[in-house]
């Protein structure tokens, strides 16, 4: 997934390359891929991701174009990171996301895989995910990508309950779900599935519901995000003229408390605020590694991309991303070089989140002070504190952002 | 029409007889300062080329809140039937805050210019200034400004000044400042109308100073009016309240830029440097006599300034003490008004306890202290002065609630201003209602025409310094206008409410009312703080007390979900600007005990809402 809006940076250059710095110590670093794909059959109110729903964008950018631009951007970020003197690299994550990238045949999907396979090598491993809506799944599709090397799939189920599924603008069946799960399971693909809690109209009830008919497809791993109003979007100004009623955070907060106690209940482990898992096996290392720091290339329009410290990221448009390619220009739009003070503010505003937790020698002094007044609160785990980690407690997980602006005093 | 003058008289060589002194009298952008500029062009005084707006309003804070702070005078040629003469023109305050300044300056003055809107009509303080011209003996001269404005109602206003003044509405001036229409004629009638300067040459010196400034580059730049004698560079002179002396290192005239001459004499305007460095040796109303031949008796008039409003002026980050102490004592170089002592607050830690002459003076004054050294400052709710008589008879002076006694008290006596409101007809009502609500006692009332009224009364001063104007203003739409003197004082049965967060007394919530008003006060600021404090990661209680008892109670419920849990893909970036956004507004928080309050919570926690949802439109 690749949000909408991009930040403000420094111009990226023309041919791709990256600053020297970002090659240091890349061999202690994993390596991975993410592939947006900008287009959905239908944009979702509450969603500002960048993503298309036209089939034809103009310039010659098309969804039925739009796996030849990748595997041209895939060309340009194999040359460059031969040339900037990275070590050779096998991909430990391939991630797609979108929009939908099982809008696209599976087929494409799969050439794209084959290409980057064929340019990096996959480790034997490997984690390759797409995301899927549930409706946009066959049981054939399903086969070619387990076929063409994906391990996982990840549905956005969002919500069991019809009247949650429609404030969310959602086309699928809520029968679908289960069905899409049961053929993935069959082409042997691990599941993963995206619920969205504090929808406008959901009671805890309903939230129970959802959690308990996942649970009940036996997924592998189960991502519950807080629903964001997003600036912008559809269901923004539906709130804003009064249509909808607006979200409460205390409301997320007993939803969460209750994600967390089913979840556990049935087994499943947190490893990140808004992430768990059946068994660490089944964590999502595509994700650990955003969490982590590790080197990612990032294709597509508006993806973003990591290498040690230097971010860039896309253009955003489809168009004007097919028609940097077709000029054989990169078309990263930005990107910034990191100071080290900033690499250890996004160290530690990263690595808290996680349940491997942030190792405390990685603050700085001002930050270890504020340690014991984290336990004083229950914010943080006390027994992994004096073991040298700052791991979130439960209270902590919910207000994670507090407590890494303490970690960050200066 | 008169031509420019072709030979301007020279300083210290002037017959008085061809002198004319004069200043303008006008309300808030009624047009002062086109005016001038229109006079500085139409004399010549500077040229055509080296003509900015609003020239004279040298200082910027002046320029973006439209308020002329400090006087300046200036030496205008003009030359009518084959005369030259020299005009000075001394540039008033306008503001209620600065009237003893602008006593001073009005005494300085023959004449005085009586600028209005000819689209508003008189305001209060216009009118208040009025008087203390003609208590002056100062010849008038009404005019009417923007007369090219289509809204502009001359007959109608120059039916009120002269109804005013005593004359003949015929008589009253209509001009333009921005078109230039009728300014010839009000220089031509300066010099017809105004009497020339009267003093006797051969007395020992006497000047009047009228304005005192801090030049970085030249020290303090002292404005005076020579009444008798004359004043020579490099004698040596002597203020006259203090009789410390001075060596003149140099005497001229603003024309309008700065020019050296060979004195002053009897009825000129012009400046003296001495190279002393803080304007409170050179005080404002001071009579400056020589060394080699004092006068007997000083000219009279001059005042100490008073501070009324106090208020305590903290660095919201604590580190920034030395530099709020370092900019407050560069201020008073340059403003004999400001007066400030070393202060803590349990609360908010080391500051200032500052006292101005009025709001308008503390709201500059701070903001050209955050803007000028870069400071994030809080200020405390204005508090005036009180004497409290305790029982054993010991008074004491109050200035901070949190020096309030707490008990044992036989008298409390505050103090009180007598003020005056003018009005359309139809807004009476509103405004009795006000002044009845702020404990006023109505004083009386006239017609100045059908339908404007001047209302009168007698208020406690800590009544008006807060939100009055305001609310004034957002109850006759904008039409209100007010002028407030002090006047003298009165007992009243006053007590200190405490607010508590989370169980401790935050000093910089207290306030002295009322007995009748405390419980209002209490639930008011109760019900603000909770909803100007942000949820913490603890439950707030916030109480209101008097003393012991609790009148008021309010509480803010812990926060229990910070934290952005939808992932935003690879994009980092985005997040990490967000967290910096995040602790940017972490850093505009005041750490009050454990509880984190924004800087907005003291500024708006003590203005009522009334005020500012006019404020939002
Ligand atoms: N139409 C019109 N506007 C004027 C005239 N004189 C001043 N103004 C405007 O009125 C506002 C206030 O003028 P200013 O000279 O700054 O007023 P001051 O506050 O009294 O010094 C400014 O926007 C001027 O441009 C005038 O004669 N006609
Ligand atoms: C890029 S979306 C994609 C997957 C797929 N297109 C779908 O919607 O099923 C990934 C996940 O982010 C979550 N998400 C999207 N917008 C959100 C929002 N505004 N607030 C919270 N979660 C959101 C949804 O759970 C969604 O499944
Ligand atoms: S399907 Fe997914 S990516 Fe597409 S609009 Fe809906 S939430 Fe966004
Ligand atoms: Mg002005």
């Amino acid at each position: 997934m690749a949000p909408s809006t991009l930040p403000l940076g420094l111009p990226a250059p023309e041919d791709g390359s990256v600053p020297p710095a970002a090659v240091e110590g890349a061999g202690t670093r994993s390596f991975g891929l993410y592939v947006h794909i900008p287009f959905c059959a239908v944009r979702c109110g509450y969603c500002d991701f960048n993503t298309y729903t036209a089939t034809e964008l103009g310039g010659g950018a098309s969804q039925d174009a739009y796996a030849g631009s990748v595997l041209a951007e895939l060309d340009l970020g194999a040359r460059v990171l031969t040339s900037s003197g990275f070590p050779d690299r096998e991909l430990s994550t391939v991630f797609f996301g979108g929009g939908t990238p099982t809008l696209l045949p599976a087929s494409d999907l799969a050439t794209i895989l084959r290409a980057s396979t064929a340019l990096w090598g996959l480790a034997p491993d490997a984690e390759v995910t797409t995301e899927a809506n549930p409706d946009s799944v066959t049981p054939e599709s399903l086969r070619i990508l387990r076929e063409a090397g994906f391990t996982r799939v990840s549905f956005g189920m969002q919500s069991a309950v019809p009247h949650v599924l429609a404030v969310l603008d959602r086309t699928h069946a809520p029968e679908r779900v289960p069905q899409a799960v049961a053929w993935a399971r069959e082409a042997g693909l691990k599941v993963s599935l995206d619920l969205i809690y504090g929808t406008p109209g959901e009671s805890l009830e309903d939230w129970r519901t959802s959690l308990s008919t996942a649970l009940s497809y036996e997924p592998d791993h189960i991502s519950a995000y807080a629903l964001i109003i997003e600036e912008g979007t559809r269901l923004a100004s539906r709130i804003r003229r009064g249509q909808v009623a607006p979200i409460d955070d205390d409301d997320h907060a007993d939803k969460y408390l209750l994600a967390d106690e089913m979840l556990a209940q049935a087994g499943f482990q947190w490893y990140e605020v808004s992430n768990w898992a059946r068994t660490p096996l089944d964590e999502c290392r595509h994700n650990l590694a955003y969490w982590r720091g590790d080197d990612w290339w990032g294709a597509g329009p508006g993806a973003h991309s990591h290498l040690g410290g230097t971010r860039w990221w896309n253009v955003k448009h489809p168009r004007a991303y097919a028609q940097a390619l077709d000029a054989g220009r990169s078309p990263a739009a930005g990107r910034e070089i990191l100071s080290a003070g900033d690499r250890s503010v996004e160290e530690v505003m990263l690595r808290a989140r996680l349940s491997e937790g942030l190792p405390t020698d990685r603050l700085t002094p001002a930050g270890r002070r504020a340690i014991a007044g984290l336990i004083a609160d229950e914010l943080i785990q006390p027994a992994a504190a004096f073991a040298g980690t700052v791991v979130l407690s439960f209270r902590g997980r919910l207000l994670a952002d507090a407590v890494v602006r303490r970690l960050l005093p200066d | 029409m008169s031509p420019m003058a072709r030979t301007a008289p020279v300083p210290a060589a002037t017959d008085p007889a061809i002198i004319r002194n004069f200043c303008i009298i006008a309300h808030i952008d009624h047009g002062k300062s086109t005016l001038a500029d229109r006079m500085l062009q139409l004399t010549g005084a500077v040229e055509q080329r080296d003509m900015k707006a609003q020239y004279l309003d040298r200082m910027d804070i002046e320029r973006e809140r439209g308020i002329t702070i400090k006087s300046q005078a200036v030496r205008l040629p003009w030359e009518l039937d084959g005369t030259s003469y020299a005009l000075n023109m001394i540039d008033t305050p306008g503001h209620v805050d600065f009237t003893y300044e602008v006593s001073r300056s009005l005494a300085a003055c023959e004449g005085a210019i009586l600028l209005v809107d000819a689209a508003q009509g008189i305001e209060a303080q216009t009118l208040a200034n009025l008087y203390l011209a003609m208590e002056n003996n100062l010849t008038i001269i009404p005019v009417l400004n923007k007369i090219d404005l289509p809204a502009a109602q001359p007959e109608k206003y120059a039916a009120e000044l002269a109804g005013l003044i005593g004359g003949d509405p015929e008589d009253v001036l209509q001009v333009s400042g921005k078109t230039g229409v009728g300014v010839e004629a009000l220089l031509d009638k300066i010099v017809r109308d105004l009497p020339p300067p009267t003093g006797d040459p051969d007395a020992p010196a006497r000047a009047m100073i009228f304005d005192s400034v801090y030049d970085t580059y030249r020290g303090v730049v002292t404005y005076v009016r020579v009444v008798d004698g004359n004043l020579r560079p490099r004698e040596r002179i002597q203020m006259m309240s203090t009789r410390a002396s001075h060596e003149l290192l140099e005497i001229g005239v603003s024309s309008p830029e700065p020019k050296p001459s060979k004195g002053l004499g009897v009825g000129e305007v012009g400046y003296l440097i001495t190279g002393v460095k803080d304007v409170r040796q050179s005080k404002v109303g001071d009579t400056v006599t020589t060394l080699a031949k004092p006068a007997a008796e000083s000219l009279g008039g001059y005042e100490d300034p008073k501070p009324m409003v106090f208020s305590g002026l903290y660095p919201l980050d604590g580190t920034d003490y030395p530099v709020l102490r370092d900019a407050l004592a560069k201020f008073t170089l340059n403003d004999a008004a400001l007066v400030y002592e070393p202060e803590t607050s349990a609360a908010l830690g080391f500051g200032f306890r500052v006292g101005f002459l009025g709001l308008l003076h503390l709201e500059i004054t701070r903001e050209r202290l955050e803007r000028e050294y870069n400071l994030d400052l809080i200020s405390t709710a204005p508090n005036v002065e009180y004497q409290v008589t305790l029982e054993d008879r010991t008074v004491l002076l109050v200035t901070n609630p949190s020096e309030y006694p707490s008990g044992k008290i036989a008298e409390v006596r505050e103090p009180m201003v007598s003020a005056t409101i003018l009005a359309p007809s139809e807004f009476v009502g509103a405004i009795m209602e006000l002044c009845q609500q702020r404990r006023g006692v109505l004083g009386g009332m006239d017609y100045l025409s059908e339908d404007r009224v001047e209302i009168r009364y007698r208020l406690p001063l800590a009544e008006i310094v807060f939100d009055f104007f305001d609310l004034l203003k957002s109850r006759t739409r904008g039409y209100g206008s007010l002028d407030w003197k002090a006047d003298g004082d009165q007992v009243s049965d006053l007590v200190k409410v405490d607010i508590l967060l989370q169980g401790d007394q935050v000093d910089a919530f207290s306030a002295i009312t009322h007995r009748d008003k405390a419980y209002a006060y209490g639930v008011m600021m109760t019900g603000k703080l909770r909803e100007l404090i942000p949820r913490q990661q603890f439950e707030v209680p916030i109480q209101a007390a008097i003393g012991a008892r609790i009148i008021a109670r309010e509480s803010i419920r812990a926060i229990r979900k910070d934290v952005l849990a939808k992932c935003y893909g690879g994009d980092i970036t985005r997040k990490r600007k967000l967290l910096e956004k995040q602790k940017e507004g972490k850093k505009r928080m005041k750490m009050v005990g454990r509880v984190e309050v924004p800087q907005e919570a003291f500024i708006a926690a003590l203005s009522s809402d009334e005020a500012k949802d006019k404020a939002r439109k």
